[in-house]
C-alpha cells in the first residue's frame, strides 16, 4: 500500500506540474486527466469504491472532456487574463503560495485529532452506506444540489444563446 | 431503515421563491411573446408577486422558535431577519429590472428565474448550519449571480466582468471548502452545531476558519479579496448590481457570523483582530478608490466595498448587540443603496446601458431637471455618508457603538474617520446636482418610468423612516 | 496502511499548487483548470478524513462538490464561449477591464 500510495502521490504531483507548467492547453487538461486519475484510485484505497467510479466519470469522463472541447472549438483564440502583470506580481504569487504551503504543511505534518489510526469508513465505504448517508442523513444538501445543477443548466442555456438585441421603437 | 420526514414548513419562503422560479420559466412557454403584446412583463409581474408571497409568509409566520431541518437548515430570528432584507432587495431590484431589462434583452423569462433561483440561495444560506448545505446554497447563488453578471451580452464588458468575477468566485469557493474540510477534520462533524460541541481547538479549527473567512471575505469583497468587485458591480446590469450587493452580503455576512459562532474554540482575540484589520483595511481602501472615480456607477461599487468594511465592525464586536447592528444597518443599506443605483439606472443613456456609464458627473443640474429625483439622491448620498436623521447614521451609530463597548474602540474611531472621507465623494454628488449646469450630453427630460419611480419612493421613504424611526426599529430587532 | 496525514499533505500540495496557477498563469482556461485542481485537493482531503473518522459525511460531501464542480465548468466555459464569440464581432482594443 506505502509504494502504491508513493506511486500515485507522484502521478498527481506531475499532473498537477503539467496543468501549472504546459504552455499549451491541450496539455495542461491531459495532465488534469493524470491528477484526477491518480486521485481515483487513491480514493478506492480509502474505502470510498463508488467515488473513485464517479470521480472517473464525472471529472475525467465529462469535465476533461468539456475542456477539450472548448480548447479545440476556439483554437489559439484564448481570452489571456491580467495583461500588464508584471514579473513582481508573479513573484508575489509565488511567495504567497509557498507560504500558504509552509504554513499548511506545519499544521498538517501532525496526527490527527481522534489518534494516528483510520476507523475506515462504515461498512468499508459500500454503495449502500453512501446511498443512506446521501438520501437520508443529508437528503436536504442533496435536493439543494439539484436547484444548484437547474440554475447552472439555464444560465448554460442563457449564455450559450445567440444575442438578440430587443427591437428599438 | 425509513425515509426521512421532512417539515417542509420551515422553508416555505424559500419553497415560494423556487416555485415561483419555475412558474416564470413556464411562463414563457404559456404565452409566447410575439402573439400577446401587453404581455411582455407577465414573467416579472410573477416574479414580483413570488417575492411578496415569500416575504408575507416570513411577515405573518410569526416567531421563529429555531426548528431546523435535520439539523441543516434553521429557522431562527435571524433567519427570519435575512429573509426580510434579502426579499426586499431582491423586489427593490426587480422593479428596477422592470423598465430596465428591456433595453437590453428580450431573454425575460430566463432573467427573472435566474434571478429568483439567487434569491433562494440566499435564503438557504441565511438558513445553513451545516458545511454541506452551506456550501450548496452559496453555489446557488454564485452561479445565478455570474450569469446574471454577463446578461447584457450585446456589450463586452458584461461578459468580461462575469469572467472575472467567476473566475475569482471560484477560486474563493475552493478556500472556503478547504477551511470546510478543516473543520470536519477537527471535529469530524459537519453540523455547526456540533463543531460548536466538540470544542475541539489546535490548528486544524483555526486553520479552518481562517480560509473559511479567506472565501467568504471574495464574496463580500472584502479587502485585499475585493478586486472582482469593482468590475463585475460596473460590468453587471445596474439592477443585477443594486440587488446583489446587497443580498450577497446580507447572506454571507450571517453565514459568517454562524460559522464564527461555531468555531467557538478559537480565541475570540485571534479571529477577530484579524477581522478587526480587514475591516479597517476594505473600508479606508474603498473609500480612497472611491474618492477618485469617473464613472457613478463605479464610485457606488467602492462605496458599496467600503460598506462591507462598516458591516464587518459589527462582527468583530462579537457580541447579540453587534449583530443586532449589523442587521439593522443591512436594512438602512438596502433602502439607501439600492435607491442610490436606482438613479443611477436612470441616469445611463436607454439604449446603451452601461456602456455609456453615468459618469460622476451625470446627476449635475439634476435638481433643475427632475427636483424630485434630486431630493430622493440627496437623501441617499447623505445617508449612505452617515448623515442624521437619516438610516445610515443610525445604522453606524449601532455599528460603532458596539464596537466601543466590546473593546474595539480605535476601529470605532477608524469607522467614523473614513465616514468623513467618504462624505466627501458623497456630497460632491449632492452639491452637483444642486449647484452645477447640466453637462451637455445630459438629457433634459430624463425619462421616469412608472416602477423605477416607485422603487425610488419606496427606497426614499425607507431612508427617510428608518432614520426617524430607528430606535423603536432597533429594539425590535434586538428583542 | 497509509496515515491519513501523508493524504493530507498531498492534498494540500496540490491545492497549493493549484492557487499558484491561478496567480501567475494568464490564460483563462488553464487558470479554470487550477480551480478544478483545487477543488479536487480538497475531495482528496474530505475522503481521506472520512476514512479517519469512520462516518460518511465527508463522502458526501465529495459527492455534492463534484455536482458543484460540473456546474461550474459548465457555466464558465459557457462564459469563455460567449466572450470568443463576442471577439469576432466586436473590436478587440476594447477589452482594457479585466487587469488585476
Amino acid at each position: 500500500m506505502p509504494l502504491l500510495f508513493a506511486a500515485l502521490a507522484l502521478i498527481a504531483l506531475v499532473g498537477a506540474a503539467g496543468v501549472l507548467l504546459s504552455r499549451n492547453p491541450v496539455y495542461s487538461a491531459l495532465s488534469l486527466l493524470l491528477n484526477f486519475v491518480a486521485f481515483a484510485v487513491m480514493y478506492v484505497m480509502l474505502s470510498a469504491q463508488f467515488l473513485g467510479v464517479v470521480q472517473i466519470i464525472v471529472y475525467a469522463g465529462a469535465i476533461v472532456v468539456l475542456f477539450l472541447f472548448v480548447v479545440m472549438l476556439i483554437g489559439g483564440n484564448l481570452p489571456a487574463l491580467g495583461r500588464g502583470r508584471r514579473a513582481y506580481v508573479r513573484a508575489a504569487g509565488v511567495i504567497l503560495a509557498a507560504l500558504f504551503l509552509l504554513a499548511l504543511l506545519f499544521g498538517l505534518a501532525r496526527p490527527l485529532p481522534n489518534g494516528l489510526a483510520a476507523v475506515g469508513a462504515p461498512d468499508g465505504g459500500s454503495v449502500q452506506a453512501l446511498g443512506l448517508a446521501l438520501y437520508v442523513d443529508h437528503i436536504v444538501p442533496f435536493e439543494l444540489a439539484s436547484i444548484l445543477l437547474l440554475t447552472a443548466m439555464l444560465g448554460g442555456i442563457v449564455l450559450a444563446r445567440r444575442y438578440q438585441a430587443p427591437p428599438k421603437d | 431503515m425509513s425515509l426521512p420526514t421532512l417539515d417542509f414548513s420551515l422553508i416555505l419562503p424559500e419553497l415560494v421563491v423556487l416555485i415561483t422560479a419555475l412558474l416564470v420559466l413556464i411562463a414563457d412557454l404559456l404565452w409566447p411573446r410575439a402573439a400577446s403584446r401587453g404581455r411582455e412583463q407577465a414573467p416579472a409581474v410573477l416574479a414580483l408577486a413570488g417575492l411578496i408571497l415569500a416575504g408575507l409568509l416570513t411577515l405573518l409566520a410569526g416567531e421563529w422558535s429555531g426548528a431546523t431541518l435535520q439539523g441543516m437548515l434553521v429557522a431562527d430570528a435571524l433567519a427570519r431577519y435575512l429573509n426580510l432584507v434579502v426579499l426586499l432587495a431582491a423586489a427593490l431590484g426587480l422593479l428596477l429590472s422592470w423598465s430596465y431589462l428591456p433595453h437590453f434583452s428580450t431573454q425575460r423569462s430566463e432573467y427573472y428565474a435566474l434571478y429568483l433561483l439567487a434569491v433562494a440561495g440566499m435564503l438557504f444560506l441565511g438558513k445553513s448550519i451545516e458545511l454541506i448545505t452551506l456550501f450548496v446554497s452559496l453555489e446557488i447563488l454564485s452561479i445565478a449571480l455570474y450569469v446574471l453578471t454577463g446578461f447584457h451580452r450585446g456589450q463586452l464588458a458584461g461578459g468580461e466582468a462575469a469572467l472575472k468575477y467567476f473566475l475569482l468566485g471560484a477560486f474563493s469557493s475552493g478556500f472556503l471548502l478547504y477551511g470546510a474540510a478543516l473543520f470536519y477534520a477537527a471535529t469530524g462533524a459537519t453540523r455547526l452545531a456540533d463543531i460548536a460541541a466538540q470544542n475541539a481547538g489546535g490548528f486544524y479549527m483555526l486553520a479552518g476558519l481562517a480560509l473559511f473567512l479567506v472565501g467568504l471575505g471574495f464574496k463580500l469583497a472584502v479587502a485585499p479579496f475585493h478586486m472582482w468587485a469593482p468590475d463585475a458591480y460596473q460590468g453587471a446590469p445596474t439592477p443585477v448590481t443594486a440587488f446583489m450587493s446587497v443580498g450577497t452580503k446580507a447572506a454571507a455576512l450571517v453565514a459568517l457570523f454562524r460559522v464564527v459562532q461555531a468555531a467557538g474554540s478559537v480565541p475570540v482575540g485571534v479571529w477577530a483582530t484579524a477581522l478587526a484589520f480587514l475591516s479597517l483595511l476594505t473600508m479606508t481602501l474603498g473609500n480612497l478608490a472611491a474618492l477618485r472615480q469617473s464613472s457613478l456607477k463605479r464610485m457606488l461599487a467602492y462605496s458599496s466595498i467600503a460598506h462591507a468594511g462598516y458591516l464587518l465592525v459589527g462582527v468583530v464586536a462579537g457580541t447579540a448587540a453587534g449583530f443586532d447592528a449589523v442587521l439593522f444597518y443591512l436594512f438602512a443599506y438596502a433602502f439607501m443603496n439600492i435607491g442610490a443605483f436606482a438613479i443611477a439606472s436612470l441616469l445611463e443613456r436607454p439604449g446603451f446601458y452601461a456602456v455609456q456609464d453615468a459618469g460622476i458627473h451625470a446627476a449635475d443640474g439634476l435638481f433643475g431637471r427632475r427636483p424630485w429625483l434630486a431630493v430622493a439622491m440627496a437623501m441617499f448620498m447623505l445617508s449612505l455618508a452617515g448623515i442624521p436623521p437619516l438610516a445610515g447614521f443610525f445604522g453606524k451609530l449601532y455599528l460603532f457603538a458596539a464596537a466601543v463597548e466590546s473593546g474595539w474602540a480605535w476601529l470605532a474611531v477608524a469607522g467614523v474617520l473614513n465616514s468623513v472621507i467618504s462624505a466627501y465623494y458623497y456630497l460632491r454628488v449632492v452639491v452637483g446636482m444642486f449647484m452645477a449646469e447640466p453637462s451637455a450630453s445630459a438629457h433634459l427630460r430624463l425619462p421616469l418610468p412608472a416602477s423605477a419611480t416607485l422603487a425610488v419612493a419606496l427606497t426614499a421613504l425607507g431612508t427617510l423612516l428608518f432614520g426617524l424611526l430607528a430606535t423603536p426599529w432597533f429594539q425590535g430587532i434586538s428583542r | 496502511m497509509v496515515p491519513t496525514h501523508y493524504y493530507l499533505i498531498l492534498a494540500a500540495i496540490i491545492f497549493s499548487m493549484g492557487a499558484l496557477g491561478v496567480l501567475v498563469r494568464r490564460n483563462a482556461l488553464i487558470i479554470f483548470m487550477c480551480v478544478e485542481m483545487m477543488l479536487n485537493a480538497v475531495n482528496l482531503t474530505l475522503v481521506a478524513l472520512a476514512n479517519q473518522w469512520g462516518n460518511l459525511s465527508g463522502q458526501v460531501f465529495v459527492f455534492i462538490v463534484m455536482a458543484v464542480a460540473a456546474a461550474e465548468v459548465a457555466i464558465g466555459l459557457a462564459i469563455v464561449m460567449a466572450i470568443v464569440r463576442h471577439k469576432d464581432t466586436i473590436n478587440v482594443e476594447e477589452i482594457n477591464l479585466l487587469k488585476w
